[in-house]
């Protein structure tokens, strides 16, 4: 059942900072991606979906636990093949646009095929049929700090898809956006997806989006939680500070990593099967490798 | 990321904060300024001694004199010695140098070593006037250049002085063609002219002789030049018909063989010293002239390094600024797959970017402004030294300064491009 995973993480942790101000932002995360498939990571904020997204695409390195890409233990990757394979295998949407001001929007579009060495030409002709795709062609000459919020998201997920990536990892691409630009840049996303079945992990609090994805991991205080429990959960706790009680929160043993460990894989476990069903990637052939079924 | 992605990128980004890239090359402009000025005035003044030594000539002359007596302090007054000869004057070393005469005696002595191909006394003989012989009309104060018969006047009409000549012939000046009433140059050629001069008796007495040629004035070889026939008639009429007993001379003039190599020269040296005798050549007198302008020109150039470090902080404190504006920038690109190398290499090159704006242009307005300056100097404050380029702006030089600065810049965008290579993405991308 881990056919073609495209991303396999186990037992992640991280924590920033030393000594009394530490903080353990993830405590033991394990997360299977199929090619193809849409996850969406969904938790409060401060819950650790970032961190999370950045163990997942190379951009960190996790305390403990591993990180497989495409069947490839990262650990044993040279720091030029990472950054290779960032280069050509994700794209990324980070939180903010983090576009280049003063640069026009075809520059701004093209600078992945920059770092990659490709050529002046051959870079502009894929970057104007990535903006021609989201509608900006006319745009291509502008500063980018002349477009509008749903613009600039819009070249940002270009930046994304120019070369041609096997993953893109958004973090809240729709979060600095009002509805119906949000659901046009949703929209372009998802047809991504099902057009050139481009993986998605978005990170997102926004529960429709992550409806719309095939598979929701919920996470709560550096943990995997089931989905039930996060919803109810969510919307029980909205009123209460972040660490108090609820059960889903106590039971994590932040004391005993091992043992939160288990339960954790056992959640993603349950999350995992449906995907499988979904996943454009689902019927090729089941490779034997181990995954979640040892957890189930 | 290609090389030539990696340059425009620098280059591009250079002009991004324009009003900080122009304070910072502007600082670079004043030292690769003043160096550029520095440098040319160096190479201006040694091409002007260089065409001296040309104009001075002969490769294959020695300039004789006696060693030096200057004893040192704890020797004592030296014993008289009634064989020896007088002591002499010379313009051999410091002002107020007196060396003791050459005789008959050391110049054959001289003309015996091995190497020397002949010898002849310097005979000085000091004239009171010239005038022009045909029109004799006002008498100007004139001078004659000991040694101008072995050299090689700076000619602007004529020719050289005949050694072999009987004919007592002059090169004049050009700064007397007018006075003496000449036309031109030309004209002045083959004119005749008297030169009055007083005998060590008091008496006045004329001589005539014909102008040969018209020279530049020269900074090492002030008066006019006379050739061994004119010399001699001058020197006669000078001793006033007395013979005195013991002849001597300051400095007598030795010709080598000319296919001697510089080892064989030194060791031809080192043999005369032996025998009691200091020999130099006209190089060897004029290398303490440039010794002296390379000093000026060193201490000059070193207070431009001095701007040029103060100018590589500038770029250091530019550069640092820009990696802190841009650290979201920097972080995405390494969250794209560049790597800390490449990061590292297009902010070195914004800094060498920047090190070749401030240098071209300071190089450029120091060769504008300096042409300018040197054209109005040469007609003005230096016009009494002609053929002198005070400022020579050489094509290698101005490169060199170029380069000097570039690497200036790149070394100061060390520290700031190493800091942005270790940047890591994900701070760097938090950051707010
Ligand atoms: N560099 C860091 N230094 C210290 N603490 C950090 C750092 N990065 C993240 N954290 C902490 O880790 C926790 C998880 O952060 P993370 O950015 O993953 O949250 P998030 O789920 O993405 O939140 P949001 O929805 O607001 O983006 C937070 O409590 C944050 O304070
Ligand atoms: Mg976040």
């Amino acid at each position: 059942m881990s056919a073609d995973l495209v991303i396999d993480a186990r037992d992640l942790e991280k924590s920033y900072g030393s000594g009394s101000s530490r903080f353990d932002a993830l405590k033991g995360v394990s997360l299977q991606i199929a090619a193809g498939e849409t996850v969406a990571i969904v938790g409060k904020s401060g819950s650790g979906k970032s961190t999370l997204m950045h163990l997942l695409a190379l951009l960190d390195e996790p305390d403990t636990g591993t990180v497989q890409v495409a069947g490839k233990e990262a650990k044993a990757l040279s720091r030029r093949e990472i950054n290779e394979l960032r280069n050509k295998e994700f794209g990324f949407v980070f939180q903010q646009f983090f576009l280049t001001p003063n640069v026009s929007v075809l520059d701004n579009v093209i600078l992945p095929l920059k770092i990659a060495g490709i050529r002046g030409k051959q870079r502009r002709t894929r970057g104007l049929e990535v903006l021609n795709q989201l509608e900006l062609a006319d745009k291509a000459d502008k500063k980018a700090t002349t477009l509008s919020g749903g613009q600039k998201q819009r070249v940002v997920i270009g930046r994304a898809l120019v070369n041609n990536p096997r993953v893109i990892f958004a973090d809240e691409p729709t979060g600095n956006l009002d509805t119906a630009t949000g659901a046009v840049v949703e929209d372009i996303l998802f047809d991504l997806n099902r057009e050139q079945g481009i993986t998605l992990v978005i990170v997102t609090h926004d529960e429709d989006l992550a409806a719309r994805c095939d598979r929701q991991i919920y996470i709560r205080d550096g943990l995997i939680v089931p989905g039930g429990a996060v919803h109810s959960t969510d919307h029980s706790t909205d009123h209460s500070t972040d660490h108090t009680t609820d059960h889903v929160g106590t039971h994590t043993g932040a004391h005993n990593p091992t043992h939160a460990a288990a339960h954790t894989g056992a959640h993603s476990g349950t999350a995992h099967p449906g995907a499988d069903a979904t996943g454009p990637t689902a019927s090729t052939t089941p490779a034997s490798t181990t995954s979640v079924g040892d957890a189930s | 990321m290609r090389t030539q992605d990696l340059v425009a990128t620098a280059i591009s980004n250079t002009f991004r904060s324009k009003l900080r890239t122009t304070l910072t090359v502007l600082a670079i402009f004043v030292g690769a300024f003043t160096l550029t000025l520095t440098n040319a005035v160096g190479a201006g003044v040694s091409q002007y001694v260089d065409a001296q030594v040309g104009a001075l000539g002969s490769p294959d002359v020695f300039i004789v004199t006696q060693a030096s007596q200057a004893a040192s302090a704890d020797d004592g007054p030296v014993e008289y010695d009634p064989n020896g000869s007088a002591m002499v004057s010379s313009n051999q070393g410091p002002p107020g140098t007196t060396t003791q005469a050459l005789t008959d005696a050391d110049l054959t002595t001289i003309s015996d070593t091995a190497g020397i191909e002949s010898v002849d006394p310097v005979r000085s003989v000091q004239p009171d006037y010239i005038e022009n012989g045909a029109e004799s009309g006002t008498q100007y104060e004139f001078s004659i250049n000991a040694t101008s018969a072995v050299t090689t006047a700076d000619l602007t009409a004529g020719a050289q002085l005949d050694g072999g000549s009987s004919e007592a012939e002059l090169v004049l000046p050009d700064t007397f063609v007018t006075p003496l009433g000449f036309d031109s140059a030309e004209d002045a050629v083959g004119a005749s002219v008297t030169i009055g001069i007083t005998d060590i008796l008091g008496e006045k007495h004329t001589v005539d002789a014909t102008v040969v040629g018209v020279s530049l004035e020269s900074l090492l070889a002030a008066g006019a030049g006379a050739n061994d026939a004119l010399i001699a008639e001058l020197a006669e009429a000078q001793s006033g018909g007395i013979d005195t007993a013991v002849t001597s001379y300051g400095v007598a003039i030795a010709h080598f063989d000319d296919t001697l190599s510089a080892e064989q020269i030194t060791a031809l040296k080192a043999d005369l010293a032996a025998a009691g005798y200091t020999a130099s050549t006209i190089e060897d007198q004029l290398g303490a002239v440039q010794t002296v302008i390379t000093g000026i020109v060193g201490v000059l150039n070193a207070f431009a390094v001095i701007a040029l470090i103060a100018a590589a902080f500038g770029i250091i404190n530019t550069l640092l600024m820009s990696v802190q504006e841009r650290t979201r920038e920097i972080g995405l690109m390494k969250a794209m797959g560049m790597s800390g190398g490449k990061v590292y290499t297009l902010f070195s090159l914004e800094a060498i970017v920047i090190g070749f704006l401030g240098s071209a242009i300071g190089a450029g307005v120091a060769i504008g402004l300096g042409s300018i300056l040197s054209n109005v100097l040469a007609d003005g404050l230096l016009s009494g030294l002609p053929g002198l380029n005070i400022l020579l702006f050489e094509p290698a030089s101005v490169a060199f300064v170029i380069l000097l600065v570039m690497l200036i810049a790149f070394l100061s965008g060390t520290l700031p491009a190493q800091r942005a290579a270790k940047q890591n993405p994900i701070e760097s991308l938090r950051y707010e």
